[in-house]
């Protein structure tokens, strides 16, 4: 188990240097120069343009850059932006807005999954497993940002039941409207998969021998169904983690949310090389790390997965 | 226990002389109602975005960190309402010919941290912003100061310190307007402590405004930045509430949405989803009215079929074939003014009859015979296109201009997209650009000259269709060495009549300032730079 997670571990460190490379090759392909454009309409002078180019080493080839870049991560300085703010601390700052708005998330899409697609599953082709699958199509079809525009208008500015907007006070409580959107945008594909899979349980022999004991269907449905049920769930969830970092980029930037997201979305707006590279290689680290977690939740929820040679 | 009640039975004296005048000036007059019931402590709270660069006024060229700069620091003068200069830390300003001045400062004006603002805080601060080394992204407002330079780091010579209250200012040329252009954020004074460590100062700005920082947390990064009125601030910028809360916006839908829900008391613009509608949805609360912006495209004499008279003729008949007033009225819903000069309506000098205004207004007929006259001299092929920034919401009058364009002279028009602003600007500053593209200027100080000088001078810096005529470039240099303010407009505006022939740019429409604010918040004035004037804004 021990040497498992080490080398699952030591597979991040190629992924880190692919995924910056990469995405370093992809901002310096984009087009335009962006100390250019923090002159607007006017032109700057040429003295004036190279001197600031060679601060940010934008006059150098991009390997040349990526080396700078790289040199800077093992020195512990993910480099600055163009405001001058190192992007340590700038991720210090933004990270756990984000963390608390995706662990609000999560746990919104866990409990409405869990609950909705047990009750539909158990119901099967009654009412409440057509509305919840109507619905659910629904939520799957509308892209976030509608989402997140119909419920900033209708739940915020009209019923004045929430903020429409979360800016300085990021605290839990502030962030329930954006986390419920997220929550809601991907709970569908993860009720439906709950559902299913819970009406393959209900079918297995352990099941009807625990039927046959005796036991009520209170006992039966926690202990025996829903713990096998969850591992489809649990799977998908960590694909969803990938749609979650994105949507909150959306969202982040709707909700005026100071988390990563928006940064980046900023940053990206600016050309800003290294706080780009640092911010998407952050992304990339938390997604290889958050489907190790649900592999070895695996172990816990269906003993008969192992992790041996 | 005594003292205790003394105390008290004062207390109430005073209390019942208080109600006994407020009684008084209420009955006496209708306005002092209204202002009573403000509060002077109010914070207000308004929409900003997080600045692109430290705090220092010489480095800050956009409009996120020059709302704050322009709040914690005072210049030498402001600009009212009307974008008149009005002395702030001077008590005078002579301009003795077009290239020297002396400027007088008030004694006894102090940053906020104790230290007194002298002739040696502006000397400093402008050889700081000037020096090429220290990158600034504002140096070039120095570049008419004697002893300026781009090529190395040199020091103002033009500055001269007479007393600790009094210096000179010579020009490398004349420059009439110098004076004007002093109310701008790179000419603030900075206290001595900023150079010991200018990074940190640029986090953390010491300045002389009727703002300050409100401790030093004030600025949260991405979040929001805390002002409190500057008790020691003498100036005629007073603060008529207690603070500022600048909140950072990644959009403005968000501001709208936080305006909509009581959130925030004022926002300086309204994003493109809401034009059609805010007027509706704030009533009287809503501000659209113009200012200093002007937007227009280019096209470069070095496009094929546009140098000479052909070129002449062909920029005459595509301007007359776009109808400005109902592009303004469609597609902007009314929140721009179709130009008809150069500059801005908001600027003194401004002239709606210049001689040739004609050519900005719709005539099909006018057009379809200047094109064929161009015709003759050379007949047109291929696709008219102008160049855009997909980023920047353009893409809507781009389609309307070139749809009116190919509907007046029946030939192929089309926008050409460019993904981003600085891919766009790239192409531009290399001239490796083929077609028409969009150009704006917005005036970093309320003069003619800075609308013209800069864009369609024989090589000035942002000339970027190469516009070069020895005409115009004359009544330039004329009007900008005239002492007398209206005999210099006079000459911009003789100088206009040329670019209405020769249409180096093809003058769109000016852009309105859109804000608004919430119930309860009164004394809301934009200023000509279409940033609401802080400091006069109550509510309570």
């Amino acid at each position: 188990m021990f040497a498992y997670i080490l080398r699952r571990i030591v597979q991040v460190i190629p992924v880190f240097f692919g995924s910056t490379l990469l995405i370093y090759f992809l901002v310096f392909a984009m087009p335009g120069d962006p100390i250019l454009a923090l002159f607007g309409d006017k032109a700057p002078n040429p003295a004036l343009l190279a001197s600031l180019q060679a601060q940010y080493h934008l006059d150098q080839p991009f390997i040349v850059q990526y080396f700078y870049y790289i040199i800077g991560i093992f020195q512990g300085n993910m480099g600055v932006t163009f405001s001058g703010q190192s992007v340590n601390d700038v991720l210090a700052r933004t990270l756990p807005v984000t963390a608390r708005l995706a662990v609000m998330a999560i746990a919104i899409e866990f409990t409405l999954s869990i609950i909705i697609g047990t009750i539909s599953a158990l119901r099967k082709g009654k009412i409440f497993d057509n509305v919840s699958l109507v619905l659910s199509l629904i939520f799957v079809a509308t892209p976030i940002f509608v989402l997140c525009f119909i419920a900033q208008y209708f739940l915020a500015i009209q019923l004045g039941w929430f903020k429409p907007t979360v800016g300085a006070q990021n605290d839990w409580g502030d962030l329930w409207l954006p986390a419920i959107v997220l929550g809601v945008s991907l709970y569908a594909t993860s009720m439906r998969l709950m559902r299913g899979s819970v009406i393959d349980t209900l079918n297995m022999d352990w099941v009807r021998t625990a039927y046959s004991k005796g036991l009520s269907r209170r006992r039966v449905v926690p202990t025996h169904v829903l713990r096998n049920s969850l591992i489809p769930v649990i799977t998908n969830s960590a694909t969803n983690f990938g749609v979650l970092l994105v949507g909150a980029t959306v969202t982040e930037a709707i909700f005026n949310i100071p988390g990563v997201g928006n940064t980046l979305f900023q940053a990206t707006l600016r050309h800003e090389g290294p706080t780009i590279v640092s911010f998407v290689t952050v992304f990339v680290i938390i997604y290889v790390l958050v489907n190790l977690v649900v592999d070895l939740f695996y172990g816990l929820l269906d003993p008969r997965i192992r992790y041996v040679k | 226990m005594k003292r205790n009640k003394l105390a008290l039975a004062g207390l109430a004296l005073v209390g019942a002389a208080t109600l006994a005048l407020a009684g008084c000036s209420g009955g006496g007059s209708g306005t002092s109602t209204s202002t009573s019931s403000s509060d002077s402590s109010a914070i207000i709270k308004t929409n900003g975005s997080e600045p692109q660069n430290p705090l220092i006024p010489t480095n800050t060229n956009e409009t996120g960190g020059g709302k704050i700069i322009d709040e914690i620091f005072s210049g030498l003068v402001y600009y009212d309402a009307d974008g008149k200069p009005v002395n702030d830390m001077a008590e005078s300003i002579t301009v003795d010919d077009p290239q020297n001045l002396t400027v007088k400062i008030k004694p006894g004006q102090k940053f906020t941290n104790g230290e007194e603002v002298t002739s040696d805080s502006f000397i400093n601060a402008w050889n700081y912003g000037a020096k090429l080394s220290n990158n600034q992204l504002s140096s070039y407002f120095f570049e008419d100061i004697e002893g300026f330079s781009w090529d190395e780091d040199s020091d103002l010579t033009g500055l001269k310190k007479v007393d600790d209250h009094t210096f000179t200012i010579a020009l490398n040329k004349p420059a009439s307007d110098f004076a004007l252009r002093l109310g701008y954020s790179a000419f603030y004074p900075l206290p001595s402590e900023a150079f010991d460590d200018i990074e940190a100062f640029g986090e953390n700005p010491i300045g002389n405004g009727p703002y300050k920082l409100a401790d030093k947390d004030a600025w949260q990064h991405d979040v929001q930045i805390s002002l409190v009125k500057n008790e020691d601030y003498q100036g005629g910028r007073q603060a008529k509430n207690g603070g500022l809360d600048i909140v950072f916006y990644a959009t403005q839908d968000a501001a709208y949405a936080d305006l909509l829900a009581g959130n925030v008391d004022v926002i300086d613009g309204i994003p493109s989803s809401a034009l059609a509608t805010f007027q509706d949805d704030l009533g009287d609360r809503a501000v659209n009215q113009p200012a200093a912006i002007f937007q227009s495209f280019t096209i470069p004499d070095r496009l094929k079929h546009f140098s000479g008279e052909e070129g002449q003729l062909r920029r005459q008949a595509l301007s007359m074939a776009i109808d400005r007033e109902q592009i303004t009225k469609t597609i902007f819903q009314d929140t721009r003014t179709p130009a008809s000069d150069f500059t801005s309506p908001v600027i003194a000098g401004w002239s709606d009859s210049l001689e040739g205004a004609d050519v900005l207004k719709y005539d099909e007929k006018k057009a379809k015979e200047l094109w064929a006259q161009a015709d003759a001299i050379s007949p047109w092929d291929g696709t008219f296109s102008i160049a855009y920034n997909s980023d920047g919401g353009h893409q809507a009058w781009v389609d309307a201009v070139m749809n009116s364009i190919k509907n007046t002279l029946g030939i192929d028009a089309v926008g050409a997209p460019y993904v981003d602003f600085a891919s766009l600007r790239t192409e531009v500053t290399n001239r490796t650009i083929q077609t028409a593209f969009r150009t704006g200027w917005q005036a970093d100080y309320p003069g003619l000259y800075n609308f013209l000088g800069p864009l369609y001078a024989t090589d000035a810096g942002s000339n970027d269709g190469d516009y070069s005529n020895p005409d115009f470039d004359k009544l330039l240099s004329e009007g900008i060495s005239a002492t007398d303010s209206d005999k210099a407009n006079e000459d911009f505006q003789k100088a206009q009549e040329i670019l209405l022939k020769d249409l180096p740019a093809i003058p769109l429409w000016y852009s309105n300032v859109d804000g608004g604010y919430a119930d309860g918040v009164q004394n809301v004035k934009f200023g000509w730079n279409s940033v609401p004037l802080y400091y006069e804004i109550t509510k309570g």
